[in-house]
C-alpha cells in the first residue's frame, strides 16, 4: 500500500486529501480524518503563534517508520500524514492525519496510534510565542503514557527498532 | 563526525552544527554528551540536564549507551513537541 507522507511550511486541504485518498476505491469502508489546529491559548495565556521545528531527513523516516509499523498492524487501505514547520499562527492546522480501511474499528485505531507515536517520537518541536515572550513546550508524561498504550504485549516498540 | 543540536540545545549552544573528532576514548552517546558539556559554558548548560536530552546517530533514536562509533551525524534535542 502507498502512503503518502509530507512535511511542509504550506497549509494542507483536508478534505481534498481524504478525497484523494478514496477516490476509485469500492473495497474502503471508513475513512478517519484527524486535523491536529494551533489553538489560540496555552494554559489560559493567549498565544501569538507556534514555530513548528523539525529534523529534515529524520522526520520523514520516523514518520515513514511509524506508517509502516500501522500498516503491519492494521489491515489499512490508505494513509496520509502530513506534517507542518515554520512559524504558525492560532486556527492554522499542524497537522493531518488520514487512514482508509474496510472498517472503522482499524481506520480509528491506527489514527490514534501514529498520532500518538508522532507526538513522542517524531523529531518535531514547539515553540510557542506570546505577546512577551517565547517558550519551548515541554514534552507531556500524559502522551508518553498514550504511547506506550500501543507497546506489544511482549514489551516490543515495533515502530521504534 | 557532525553534530547537529535542535530546539533548545541549539539555542543553548548557540549553533545548529559542526563537525568534531572526539578523543579516543569516547565511546558512547553518554561519553560524547559529558565531553561536550566541558568545552564551554554553553555546552554545559545545555547538557546540564543528561537524562532530558535525546539523542540520534544517523537519523534514528538511540540510548545514551550505544556505540558512536562509524557514527557520520549525531543529533541532541529535547523531548519531542510535535504531532
Amino acid at each position: 500500500m502507498a502512503a503518502t507522507i509530507r512535511l511542509q511550511r504550506e497549509p494542507f486541504d483536508a478534505a481534498s486529501e481524504a478525497a484523494k485518498l478514496r477516490r476509485g476505491r469500492g473495497d474502503i469502508g471508513a475513512v478517519v480524518t484527524f486535523t491536529g489546529i494551533c489553538r489560540s491559548d496555552e494554559s489560559g495565556a493567549p498565544l501569538a503563534a507556534m514555530t513548528l521545528e523539525h529534523y529534515p531527513g529524520m522526520a520523514e523516516a520516523e514518520v515513514a517508520r511509524h506508517v509502516e509499523a500501522a500498516e503491519r498492524r492494521w489491515p489499512l487501505l490508505g494513509v496520509t500524514v502530513i506534517h507542518r514547520y515554520g512559524r504558525l499562527e492560532p486556527g492554522e492546522d499542524i497537522v493531518l492525519v488520514v487512514t482508509a480501511a474496510a472498517h472503522r474499528q482499524d481506520a480509528f485505531a491506527a489514527a490514534e496510534f501514529l498520532m500518538d507515536y508522532l507526538k513522542t517520537r517524531a523529531p518535531f518541536w514547539k515553540q510557542v510565542e506570546y505577546a512577551d515572550r517565547k517558550t519551548w513546550v515541554e514534552a507531556k508524561s500524559s502522551d508518553d503514557a498514550l504511547a506506550e498504550r500501543w507497546t506489544l504485549p511482549d514489551g516490543r516498540d515495533e515502530a521504534a527498532e | 563526525m557532525k553534530l547537529r543540536y535542535f530546539a533548545w540545545v541549539r539555542e543553548r549552544i548557540g549553533k545548529p552544527e559542526e563537525e568534531i573528532e572526539p578523543p579516543a576514548g569516547i565511546a558512547t552517546v553518554a561519553d560524547l554528551m559529558t565531553w561536550l558539556s566541558r568545552r564551554g559554558e554553553e555546552y554545559a548548560h545545555a547538557f546540564e540536564n543528561p537524562k532530558v536530552i535525546r539523542a540520534a546517530i544517523d537519523r534514528t533514536h538511540v540510548r545514551g549507551d550505544a556505540a558512536i562509533f562509524g557514527a557520520r551525524e549525531i543529533a541532541f534535542f529535547p523531548p519531542m513537541t510535535g504531532g
